[in-house]
Order: C-alpha cells, then structure tokens, then sequence
C-alpha cells in the first residue's frame, strides 16, 4: 500500500509542475499593463500549486523511506539495495544509495525548494516571482518523468525474495548516510538561482532587487555544497586508507564545480546588489552554476566516464538525462543569448575598488573551474579521436594550484578595497601588516625541507587569516553586520583549510612496513608497537583487528585498532583506518594483508595539521551560515 | 549517493578477487634511502592503476598497483630516473598509465587550457574596464 | 561584436553536448590494450609453476613455430571459464604456454587438475613482472607470438567459443 501512495503521490506531484507551468506561461503570455481578473487569478494561484507540488514529492520521499525503513522486500528498490539484517540507520540510508531513490531524493529537494520559494520569496515582482516559479517547474516535469517513466522506485517485485542483497558495506558509515542529501540540497539548491535568472530573463527585470532576491538562496545551496564537500573529502580520507583526502577524480570534480561557479556567484551577486553591476555575468553564473550540478550528474549516470570494471549503467537513463540537460542548459543559454542584449547595462565601474577585487575574484574563479571541466572531459575527447589519455592530479595541481594561490592573495587584499574608487598607497598602508606575515613565514620555512607550493600555500595562508580579520578592526563587535562577519569567518576558513592542505603534503611522515607482534616502529614523535591481531564480530561484518600500542614521546601509552572488515551481504572486503587525534595533527593507522611469514603489512601516518583541512571547510559554511541569517534578518527587518 | 557509489564500487573488486601470494615486499615497504623513496613515491602518485576506476597506484589496494609500485620501487632503487621508468611503462600501456599526459599532439590543448582561459578572461576584464572608465 | 559574444556560452554546451551525445551513442573500447603488438617479446627467465612441467624463456618463443602465449591465474574466476576454450584450441594443434600471475604451485596443481591442462610449460610471475613487461593489465589475456618471437595479437579476457576460430586464423597468420 505504501509504495502504491507513493507513486501516487509522485504522479500527482508530476501533475502539480505541469499545472504550474501551464498556468505560469498563459498568464505570463498577458502583455496588458492593466491585466484582467483572470490572469491577475492565475498569477496569484501558481504560488499554492507550487507548495502542493512540494507537499506530494515530500510524501512521495517519505513513503520510500518507510518502506526501507521495514525493508519491504516486495519493493525491488528495497530487495536489491537493503538487507534486514542492517542497523536502521544504514536502513534508511540505503533510500538515497541507489540510482532510483537519489533521484526521487534530487526531484523533491527541487520540489520543496519550489514551494519554499512560493512561500517566502517576497522580493521579487509578481511576474519574475512566477516565471521563477515556472522555470523551477519546468525542471521539476523532466526530473519526474524521468521517474516515473525510466526509473520508478516504486516497482514491486514478485515473487517476494527472502532477503535483500544488501548495501554497499562502504556506504555504511554514519558521515556517510547524510552526506548524499546534504550534497544534493546544494547541487538542487542551485536550481534556484538558474529558475531565478531564467525568470529574470523572461521579465528582462535584471537588477538590485533581483541580486537582493537570489543571494540567501544561493548562499543557503553554497552552505551546503561546502559541508557535502567537506564531509565527503573526510570519508575518503579516512574510508579509503591511504592518507589522501581529494584525488581529482571525476566524481569529485562533479561536486567541486558546481561550488566554484557557486562561489563565483556569491561574489558577483554582491557587485549586482551593491552596485547594480555585472548584469549580464550574474545571469550567466546563475545558469553555468545549475549546469556544473546537472553536468555531474549526467556524467556519474550516464557512466561515460567510468570504466569497463564499473557496474552496468543503463544507457537509457543516460540519454534521458543528456535530453534533459539539453533541454533545460541549452534553453536556458539560448535566452540567455537572445534576451540579455536587451537587459539594461549595468553600472561601470573603477578597476582598483572592491568591486574591481570582486571581478578579479570571479574571472580567476572561472579560470580554476574551466580548467577542472576541460581537465575532466579531455579524456573523453581524447577518446573521440581514438586516443587513450589519463588527466589527473598533476594536471590539476600544476594547472589550477598556482590560479587558485593568486586567488588567495587576492582574497586577502579585496575586502581591504573600498566600493567604488580606492587610492593604491592607501591599499599599499592597509595590506603592509598581512604581507609582512606571509614574508616572515615564507622566510621561516625556507629552512625546512617544504616544497615550494606547499611553502607558498603557508605563507600566504598566514597572511590571508590576519588580512581577513582587518575588516573587523575599528568596528564594534556588536555593530558590525552579520554578512561582515560571515565574509571574515568565511575567508578566514580559507586560510585554516589552505593551511591544513600545505602542511599535510609538506610534513606528512609515512613508515610502511611489515611488522612481527612486538616489533616497535616509529613515525613522527610515535613509537608504535604492534602487539599482534585478534578477530572481532560486529552488527553486519567481521573483522581482523590490528592491536597497536602507541606512545607520543615517552607519554601516556595509548590503543589504535585498525581493522580489516569483511562483510557479507553483499561479500566485500573494507579496511578501517585507525586514527588518533591531536591538536597538532591525526596520526593515522591501516592494518595491511598477512605477508604469509607471520608478519603484518602497516601503513602509518602522522599528518601535522590535517585536521585543518576539514576544520576550515567547517569555519566556511558558517560563515555563510551567519550571512545568511544576516540577510535573512535585514529582510525581514524590511 | 553519487560522489561515493563509484569509489565504492571500485574498491569492492579487488577484494573479490584476491590473489594467492602476499604483495611483493617493496609494495609496502619503503626504500632505505629517503631521498629515493620521495621521488619512487612522487612517481607512483601520478601512475595509474590499470585495473581500478581511477586511482594512481599509490593509494590503490588492487594487487596490480601493489606489483606497480614494487616495480617503481625497484628500479628507482636501481638507479633509474622516474622518468625513464614512466616511460618504460608508457611504451608499454600508452599515455593512459600517466596522469600527468605527456606532451603530445593529443594532449596540447589540455596543457594549453590554463594560459587559454586567463588569457580570455582578462581580455574580457579588461576591455570591460576599458569601457568603463570612458 | 556584444551580441554575438552572448552566442558564446550556447556554442560551447552545444558541442559538449554533442561530445556526450556522441560517447553515449558509442560502445566505448576502453580497454588498454599492450603496446607491444609486432614487437619482439621482452626477455624473461621464469621458473617453473608447477614441479611437473618446465618454466618459461623468451627463447622458446623462437623457434619458427608460432606459440599462445596465456596469461593467467588459478585464482582468477573467467580464467577457469576460459579453459574448456583453451582445450579446444590444444586439440586444433595450437602449442600453448603460460604465465601464472601471483600464485604457488599446489594452487596451480590444483586448478590444472580442476579443469584441465593445455599447457606445454608454465612459467612462474610471482610479483607480475613479466606481466607488466608484456603490457598486460589483467587476467585473463592471450597473446599470440609468431615464430620469430614478436608479439603478433593481444585477445583481452576470458576466451569464448567463439574466440577460438580467431585465435586459431591469428596463430596461421603468425607462421
């Protein structure tokens, strides 16, 4: 019964978008200054509708994670993706870790993003609000046709099977079971912005108001996009057990692009508000934000990416979301291309000036991301043309890396600009403390054996977290506007995160070895001794666990357990980092295989200041997070 | 679920097919001289595994990454340059076993990508700018 | 020169979009094929596999007489589908040796036992040196060497039945 309410509510939500953008475009198509009664209704009810199509994706979500949640096995989504025999948490975990129920979960995140629109969105005139409503409904109708008629997760399966096959033993991982919805509020969170500029587009209404509009929403997808990513680099990190924490995979890059071109447009979103500028590229970020989101997940589904060893990707559902794509990017380009000639330019503006800073930041912005797109689709143009090649991290390093410590730099010195016209010796006073921190500590660590980016990445970490504070000097703490301190917390979680990344690749000390039971090695201040192996039994696995006693300079003894976990259902084989925590660093700790001569393979790591890594990706989303109850506040204060 | 699914799929092969002997001992043990095991490694980051989705053979747990980097291991301890030992592998598999695309005729326009772009982009600030201050 | 310059962004998805629409319409060959193909083979010693039969040494190979040349391993599931093919094609005349990647001799004595021994000498890769050396990225993979010792084909995966009648026309071609 709950899956037949399900798709019920699934179809009736298709039924809602349609409704909404049928009524949208014949009272968007009424050109006369003084409407009649009739379209002047119409208008008024695309709001309700939009907040019923939200109301029925939501319930059409819940019903598929109540039937996990009782492991319905006469749902095949269920029996193929679930096991009873799994925590409850991993239960419901397993609605978001199949292709069907992520796509259930992308259409109602869309959905209710749509209704919350219809519901707060007060800014904006009453004919871009419904074009926005339109645009945000227009998207919903493919991603729930694509449901419904490619993959529907309701389907029953019959004859009922015994049991399911089980979930991914890799996904089953507390920081795991949140992080996909937390990754897909950002990615659909940006449709917003792309309903937002396609609405603008209609109306040609392109201005302050408009920039006023769309910034928390923006902001509030940016927010997220930031934790996902945060949290997702920290599951490789410590889930995969080889130290690293970002491999320029393409999976990776489907996430980073859409937060480059998100934060692109959180910067020149505040040049549009502020200044009534830069028109024309706000509307074109808008779009290229939901395309990154879009373009990811095309090329993750469609597995033209992946490799023969990748499962089978139904080729169907590929060419169902590249038509989509083509549809909703290509239009969207395409009234771009046609409409925004016709947009008013927007003001000009001074080239040393905040605003000037805020241009710098976006065209180097841009550049990073065009160079992780182009970096990730060249071997599928290589491939067209019949040529095997492999992108990977020393493209990306060497490419982007010196773009993105400009970046830095320029970060440090923009919000130290005045808005509209600055005088450069008056710069040169404000930024002599911040340059001076990052020569001394560029010429402290010329003695140690850092390379040169990570050297590079220090110092001008150093310099941008106390150039990132100067905003807040000579303001009242009390005073000072939320969006101020959220711009200071924010960048100066840049600086933590940067930090963290230069010292982890300039410091990290590594000892592998084959170790005997008794044998004591050492790695950065540890001696670590391997006291030998011991099975354990856990809810869904077993393990071979790894017993090491380890001592930081003499001092208090302590026990690492990395283990080697074999799970059943489906048979997979995981290993289990062990990780200690200090304020200095994360010493890190992987069982190996048996080498057959009573010796165990250890991979140890101590990793100064890693943690910062993560802790700054932390500091960043809050510093949206304050800027946006900031903006949300001065609004209502309205 | 889309950022993990693949590298969960990845890394659920090789366990499915485990070979019979442990992995050679240079696999996982480090070169005696630090200075040669920096650059073995450095190396073995930007080699990729052949047998997984997409990960180098430094932080792979496929049996074959783990003879790969024995074999860089050894021939670095042997007195090789990294790069003579790369191109030994690339003679072998193609361009597709480096990370880092050697410069070639296929490859230009990636490497030229970056300078590309800026190149376009401060044209476009600048003309911008140019205009502007009229 | 504006306007036209708004055309851009349109331009370039729609020839990203046309990259995709074409991979997705293409059955992309993704395997990496060995690049030794007409060259001659690398210079190994390999020891015995198995007690009951010889190693492997390039110079076999040069004996005028065109040899496949299997690689595989007793743990290796597609490698125990391929043998009833391998056997067939020991029947049709081929003259067949192997390499067993990373595996000891009661495993080996066993799988030949399990399903079949076709091979005339079977060398022993234990670290895949010999492997990596040939260019070859997985288990199963057959070469076909011709007479003179040069890698003449390279068949990627198990062997079907209908790879056999190929494989057969390679090893007439390699004389």
């Amino acid at each position: 019964m709950i899956a037949e309410a399900g798709l019920a509510a699934l179809w009736l939500a298709a039924a809602m978008a349609l409704l909404q953008l049928a009524m949208a475009a014949i009272a968007l198509s009424s050109r006369a200054t003084e409407p009649p009664q009739i379209v002047r209704d119409l208008l008024a009810a695309v709001r309700p509708v939009a907040v019923a199509q939200g109301l029925l994706a939501l319930g059409a979500f819940a019903a598929l994670v109540a039937l996990f949640a009782r492991t319905d096995l006469s749902v095949l989504l269920v029996a193929e993706n679930s096991h009873s025999a799994k925590p409850m948490l991993y239960k419901v975990a397993a609605t978001w870790g199949n292709h069907e129920g992520s796509m259930l979960l992308w259409v109602t995140v869309l959905a209710v993003a749509g209704g919350a629109i219809a519901l707060f969105e007060r800014l904006l005139a009453t004919r871009t609000h419904v074009a926005t409503l339109a645009a945000q409904a227009a998207i919903a109708a493919g991603f729930y046709a694509f449901l419904l008629f490619a993959s529907n997760p309701f389907a029953r399966l019959s004859p009922t099977p015994l049991d399911g096959l089980g979930l991914n033993p890799l996904l089953q991982d507390p920081g795991l079971a949140f992080h996909p919805p937390t990754l897909y509020l950002g990615y659909v969170g940006l449709s917003v912005a792309f309903s937002f500029a396609v609405g603008a587009l209609v109306t040609r209404d392109v201005g302050r108001d408009f920039a006023r509009a769309m910034r928390p929403w923006v902001l509030g997808a940016w927010i997220f996009l930031t934790i996902g990513i945060t949290a997702g680099s920290y599951w490789a990190y410590y889930e995969l057990g080889w130290g690293g924490w970002w491999f320029w995979d393409p999976v990776e890059n489907a996430s980073l692009m859409p937060w480059l071109a998100a934060t692109a447009l959180l910067h020149s979103v505040t040049v549009l508000a502020t200044r009534d500028g830069l028109r024309a590229w706000t509307i074109m970020l808008s779009v290229v934000a939901f395309s990154m989101s879009m373009v990811g997940t095309f090329l993750v589904r469609s597995g033209i990416l992946t490799s023969v060893h990748a499962f089978a990707v139904d080729p169907t559902r590929g060419s169902f979301i590249l038509a989509l794509l083509i549809l909703y990017i290509g239009g969207a380009l395409a009234l771009f291309a046609f409409r925004v000639g016709t947009v008013r330019q927007g003001a000009l503006f001074e080239p040393v000036s905040r605003e000037g800073g805020l241009v710098l930041n976006n065209l180097l912005l841009s550049v990073i991301l065009g160079i992780v797109l182009i970096g990730t689709l060249y071997p599928l143009l290589a491939e067209a043309f019949g040529v095997q090649l492999s992108v990977g991290p020393p493209f990306f390093n060497r490419a982007a890396g010196p773009i993105a410590l400009l970046l830095v730099a320029g970060m440090a010195v923009g919000p130290l600009l005045r808005w509209r016209r600055d005088r450069g010796r008056a710069v040169a006073r404000r930024i002599a403390m911040p340059a001076a921190v990052t020569l001394i500590v560029f010429i402290a660590l010329l003695f140690t054996d850092a390379g040169l980016m990570p050297l590079l990445g220090l110092s001008l970490a150093a310099g941008l977290a106390v150039a990132s504070i100067l905003p807040l000097v000579g303001r009242s703490p009390w005073r000072t506007p939320m969006p101020i301190w959220g711009m200071v917390v924010a960048h100066l979680g840049i600086a933590v995160s940067l930090a963290g990344m230069a010292s982890d690749s300039a410091f990290t000390a590594e000892r592998l070895v084959a170790a005997r039971p008794g044998e004591i090695n050492r790695v950065g201040p540890f001696a670590i001794r391997f006291e030998g192996i011991k099975p354990v039994v856990g809810d869904n696995w077993s393990a071979i666990q790894g017993r090491l006693i380890v001592t930081r300079d003499g001092g208090q003894p302590f026990l690492l357990r990395p283990e080697q976990r074999f799970f059943a259902n489906p048979p997979t084989e995981t290993s289990e980092a062990a990780l200690a925590t200090f304020w200095d660093g994360q010493l890190y700790a992987v069982l190996g295989r048996d080498d057959h001569g009573g010796r165990r393979q250890l991979r140890l790591w101590w990793k100064p200041f890693v943690t910062l890594i993560w802790a700054g990706g932390g500091l960043i989303a809050l510093g949206g997070f304050v800027s946006l109850i900031g903006r949300v506040r001065r609004r209502r204060a309205r | 679920m889309r950022l993990l699914l693949p590298f969960a799929l990845l890394l659920a092969g090789p366990a499915s097919a485990q070979s019979n002997v442990p992995p050679p001992a240079l696999a996982d043990t480090q070169l005696p001289d630090p200075a040669q095991e920096r650059s073995a490694k450095a190396l073995m980051e930007t080699l990729r595994c052949l047998v997984c989705q997409s990960q180098s053979i430094a932080d792979s747990d496929a049996d074959m990454a783990a003879d790969m980097r024995a074999l860089v291991r050894q021939r670095i301890a042997a007195g090789e340059r990294p790069d003579q030992v790369r191109d030994w592998l690339i003679q072998r598999y193609g361009d597709y076993v480096s990370y880092d695309p050697p410069f070639s005729p296929a490859s230009i326009l990636l490497w030229a990508t970056p300078l590309l772009l800026l190149g376009i982009g401060i044209v476009l600030a600048r003309r911008s700018l140019k205009r502007r201050r009229r | 020169m504006k306007r036209r310059l708004f055309w851009v962004p349109l331009a370039a998805f729609v020839a990203v979009a046309g990259l995709f629409a074409w991979m997705l319409s293409q059955e992309p060959d993704r395997q990496v094929r060995s690049r030794l193909i007409g060259q001659p083979l690398p210079a190994f010693t390999l020891a015995p596999a198995v007690p009951t039969k010889p190693g492997l040494t390039t110079a076999a190979f040069r004996t005028g007489q065109p040899r496949l040349l299997n690689v595989f391993g007793s743990w290796c599931v597609p490698c125990a589908a391929e043998a009833p093919q391998l056997a067939k094609l020991a029947r049709a005349g081929a003259k067949i040796d192997a390499i067993a990647i990373r595996d000891t001799p009661d495993k080996v004595a066993a799988f030949l036992s399990d399903y079949g021994d076709p091979y005339a000498a079977i060398g022993d890769d234990r670290n895949s040196s010999v492997q990596l050396a040939l260019g070859s990225s997985g288990v199963p993979e057959t070469f076909v060497i011709d007479g003179q010792g040069r890698i003449a084909h390279q068949h990627i995966g198990a062997i079907r039945d209908e790879d056999v009648p190929i494989l057969l026309a390679r090893l007439k071609a390699a004389r």
